[in-house]
């Protein structure tokens, strides 16, 4: 098979596995992860085969049209960029798919829990490396709908449904932003693919739209990544069961944004909106999330609001766009999904073993739990940027491309230092708290994880010690051929483990002494951010829930105002707007028909069945009750049956007959079901005006036929049917044979109209008096929450 | 409803009439009839059983509900519009066979299977809410 067949195998296998996955788990339980994590595997091998080509520069595209006529097409654009996420989401998504195995060992939905890690996975695969915009689109919206589906899987709690409803409304809401910027950005250059764009220059910039596209793309891709004020939903999203959290809300999803901006980087960066926006938002979040990371004593949400940090460390980066900037954030990305994931994961663990997770709650763990804790440690180690680990690598980078003297950069560099110092303690709070000390008595006894949950952090935790040994050849590999992608030109990464003297080296001491007394005194700094935000009191948590009681109440306005609920009221409306359409229309555009002329040898049986029509008429309208009234309308309606049988049309006769059989008989039944009073008691006025509605209607439709049939008529398709019918469709009835044949699928549609329709008139009449009681409840619930 | 003469002349009339419905769907492709006449006259043989001997009554008679039916037909329909793709031919395309039956030639055609369908559909959906409707019971 040839690559692209290969490639195109790859992106579908995760879903193929989802669908295996609930079935393998149920003959085989948890060890199904074994066997399901061989989907990742084999495609982190099929991506470690592009490694070389694109070392070398290479760009690797390839794919198949979609939508032809709009020019959209199934493609994936591969190059540093986008290897290297593929490499991690594949090659962590093995990692978490055994961790989940171990995890969920005996949960009743173990086997749904897979599939949705593994459609997920599916997802954000096919997210970075799409090529064309749609498929781009599709897929992050995709991520968002397996979020919701994870971040609510355990959907019996309420905190865990409204945090996968928080979620879905902010990144869906996003996602909606991204689409409307990638619009524009497609008519404003008329590309829909991202490797063509990058060609497209600098015309982008100059364009009046480049604030619009901006703007919306960073609306989808701080929602995504989770930037201040964006970031509640993140911390929220921790109700997911800890797998979710290592991999979705650490190592790829949340840094989807992040991708998106550094894929842009090239056509959209470098401007002054840029670099003033990204590094606002992104020290901003990186501030406020490493400070409400400090506050926290549950492991799980400490590293969450880490996370977001970290992310705000990456927007920052990608904003300046300088190229040491471009390449920390290269390396700064990779370094936290490996020791982010793997603390995420000693967490679980942590919590999987002792029942607990609360860091107070905690101590002593370290004699029960050496593998864990040396897992652990390891991470923190690279997350503080302490060496030899690729934390550190990272952090020199980064210093390295803030320490230039200007006052900008100097203010970044003091807020980056301050940062990275909060998340330094929080960091080594983690992994040495719950360890060290005495040893405190947990809600189950502490004993080390079996394999499945110890393989995932172990190996990469160790990743993270074996990347900044063989730094250069990570580098020539992964680092170099990713700066090179974010900035649109070649680039090599050279930061080594060997000791330079300098500013960044400098700055990382700082950090370390600061993260230290942050962490000695981790108490105090705790309870002082307690107080300050008791003070401030509102967050956008709670600026979520005003946001949609507003939405709700607004709605329940709208719709009191819009729906009386009273059936008449919506006749009369429906009604007399025909009658508006079908008088006011030929009068505006001149074309009433002409007066009608009266043929002089009408024979005496078609008068008679016209006097029939009129006497049914005049029965109905002089009907003592409401039965009566029923029956004589089928009177009319057989006699024009009669019309139509004698004009030649048996087929609509038939028809005719059968259907005014049955209205009736379904208008009789429908009128004993609703306990009408049996006469119509309307005042006078209402049934004059009632009466004059119905006349213009009557009186609209009657100069609507006059002049449909004033129009000279068009025999060719008649003419096509006729000769067609029996040659080519072998059947004489020409009516039957449009409607099976010629015009099959129109039928095809108008018979599930059919179904739709009986489906809810079945559910209107089931619908009893105790359940229309319900009803009302329901709308006095929302009110009263609204 | 109480009138003796109905009820006992109910089940033949609706035996006749359901027996005239599919004759009517047969010949529909030659003589005036076809799937959506005939389902119509279905559904009033179902219905005049229905008021002659109560609703639980046809909803036995007939076994399964009446939507189930109505799903049933618009799936044959979908599958006689999908088997001309595996005859590499577009979607809905028409396709006859003509198999000797006992020394006699019956054409079966795809757009036959398409016309059940629709009659199906037409039985189920229409009846379904007739006979909902006829059912006095919850009030």
């Amino acid at each position: 098979m040839d690559i692209a067949a290969l490639t195109f195998l790859a992106l579908g296998l995760p879903f193929v596995a989802a669908l295996v996955a609930p079935v393998l788990t149920r003959f085989l339980g948890h060890n199904a992860a074994w066997l399901l994590a061989l989907a990742p595997v084999a495609i982190f091998l099929h991506f470690l085969r592009f490694v070389p080509e694109i070392a070398n520069g290479e760009i690797v595209t390839g794919g198949y049209a979609w939508i032809p006529s709009f020019n959209v097409s199934f493609s994936w654009l591969i190059d540093g960029l986008s290897l290297t996420f593929a490499l991690l989401i594949s090659g962590i998504g093995a990692l978490i798919v055994l961790y989940s195995g171990g995890y969920l060992k005996g949960h009743p939905h173990q086997g749904r829990f897979l599939s949705f890690i593994l459609m997920f996975m599916g997802s954000m695969q096919g997210l970075v490396l799409s090529d064309s915009f749609l498929m781009l689109f599709v897929f992050w919206e995709l991520t968002s709908i397996t979020s919701f589906l994870l971040i609510g899987f355990d959907h019996g709690r309420e905190a865990a449904r409204r945090a996968a409803l928080q979620a879905l409304v902010v990144t869906g809401g996003g996602g909606l932003l991204l689409l409307a910027g990638l619009l524009i950005l497609w008519n404003v250059s008329g590309i829909t693919q991202f490797s063509l764009l990058l060609s497209f220059g600098a015309e982008l910039k100059e364009s009046p739209f480049y604030l619009a596209v901006l703007l919306l793309v960073l609306g989808g891709a701080f929602t995504k990544s989770a930037q201040f004020p964006f970031h509640f939903w993140l911390p929220n999203a921790m109700e997911a069961p800890t797998p979710v959290s290592a991999y979705l809300h650490s190592a790829t999803m949340v840094k989807a944004g992040v991708y998106l901006l550094m894929r842009l980087n090239p056509v959209l960066g470098g401007t002054p909106e840029w670099q003033i926006l990204l590094p606002l938002f992104g020290v901003a979040t990186l501030v406020s999330g490493a400070a409400l990371a400090v506050r926290q004593t549950d492991l799980k949400l400490m590293l969450a609001y880490t996370t977001m940090a970290s992310l705000g460390l990456l927007v920052l980066l990608t904003g300046l766009g300088s190229p040491h900037a471009i390449e920390a954030a290269a390396l700064y990305l990779v370094a936290h999904a490996l020791f982010k994931g793997a603390l995420f994961m000693v967490a679980g663990i942590i919590d999987h073993e002792t029942g607990s997770r609360d860091l107070t709650k905690l101590g002593g763990l370290r004699s029960a739990m050496p593998l864990t804790f040396a897992i652990a440690l390891a991470a923190a180690l690279s997350m503080g940027g302490l060496p030899p680990f690729f934390g550190f690598l990272a952090k020199e980078e980064i210093y390295e491309a803030l320490s230039s003297f200007d006052r900008r950069s100097m203010v970044f560099a003091a807020l980056a230092v301050l940062g990275n110092a909060l998340m330094f303690a929080v960091a080594f709070a983690i992994a040495l708290k719950p360890f060290l000390g005495s040893k405190v008595e947990t809600p189950r006894h502490a004993h080390e994880a079996p394999v499945l949950l110890w393989l995932g952090p172990a190996i990469l935790a160790l990743k993270g010690l074996s990347i900044a040994l063989m730094s250069g050849l990570a580098h020539r590999l992964i680092s170099s051929p990713m700066s090179s992608a974010i900035a649109g030109e070649p680039r090599t990464v050279t930061i080594s483990l060997e000791p330079h003297i300098g500013v960044p080296l400098l700055l990382s001491a700082i950090t370390l002494l600061v993260g230290v007394a942050f962490y000695l005194n981790l108490d105090r700094l705790r309870a002082a951010t307690a107080v300050i935000l008791a003070d401030i009191g509102w967050g956008p948590d709670r600026g979520f829930d005003q946001f949609i009681r507003g939405l709700l109440r607004l709605a329940v306005a709208i719709t009191h105002r819009l729906q009386s609920g009273k059936l008449d009221v919506y006749m009369t409306v429906v009604f007399v707007l025909i009658a508006v359409v079908l008088l006011a229309t030929p009068v505006h555009f001149g074309e009433l028909p002409r007066a009608p002329f009266f043929a002089a040898d009408v024979p005496t049986h078609e008068l008679a069945i016209m006097a029939i029509a009129v006497a049914g008429l005049l029965a109905v309208v002089l009907a003592a009750d409401r039965l009566t009234a029923i029956v004589s309308l089928g009177i009319q309606g057989f006699a024009v049956a009669v019309i139509f049988l004698l004009y030649g049309a048996p087929d609509l006769s038939f028809t005719q007959f059968m259907i005014e059989t049955l209205s009736v008989v379904v208008l009789a039944l429908v009128m004993t079901r609703l306990q009408l009073s049996p006469s119509d008691r309307r005042p006078l006025h209402q049934k004059v005006l009632d009466s004059m509605i119905a006349l213009a209607c009557g009186f609209g439709f009657g100069l609507f036929l006059l002049r449909a049939t004033g129009t000279p008529f068009d025999a060719t398709l008649t003419d096509f049917y006729n000769l067609y019918s029996k040659s080519i469709a072998h059947g004489a009835n020409v009516v039957n044979v449009i409607i099976v044949d010629f015009r099959g699928t129109d039928t095809l549609g108008e018979i599930a109209v059919v179904m739709i329709t009986g489906l809810a008139i079945l559910s209107l009449v089931r619908l009893r008096a105790g359940s229309l009681k319900r009803g009302a409840d329901v709308r006095k619930d929302v009110e009263e929450r609204a | 409803m109480k009138s003796v003469i109905f009820r006992t002349v109910a089940p033949f009339l609706t035996s006749l009439m359901t027996l005239f419905s599919i004759f009517v769907l047969l010949r529909g492709h030659n003589e005036p009839g076809g799937g959506f006449i005939g389902g119509l006259i279905a559904v009033s043989a179902l219905a005049i059983y229905g008021i002659a001997h109560g609703v639980e009554t046809v909803r036995h008679a007939i076994y399964f509900h009446p939507m189930a039916i109505a799903g049933a037909g618009l799936f044959a329909a979908t599958v006689a519009g999908l088997i001309s793709l595996f005859a590499q031919v577009p979607f809905m395309t028409g396709l006859w066979i003509y198999p000797s039956l006992f020394g006699v030639e019956v054409p079966l055609s795809t757009v036959m299977l398409f016309d059940t369908g629709v009659y199906l559909v037409v039985v189920g959906s229409i009846s379904s809410v007739a006979l909902s409707l006829e059912e006095r019971g919850g009030e």
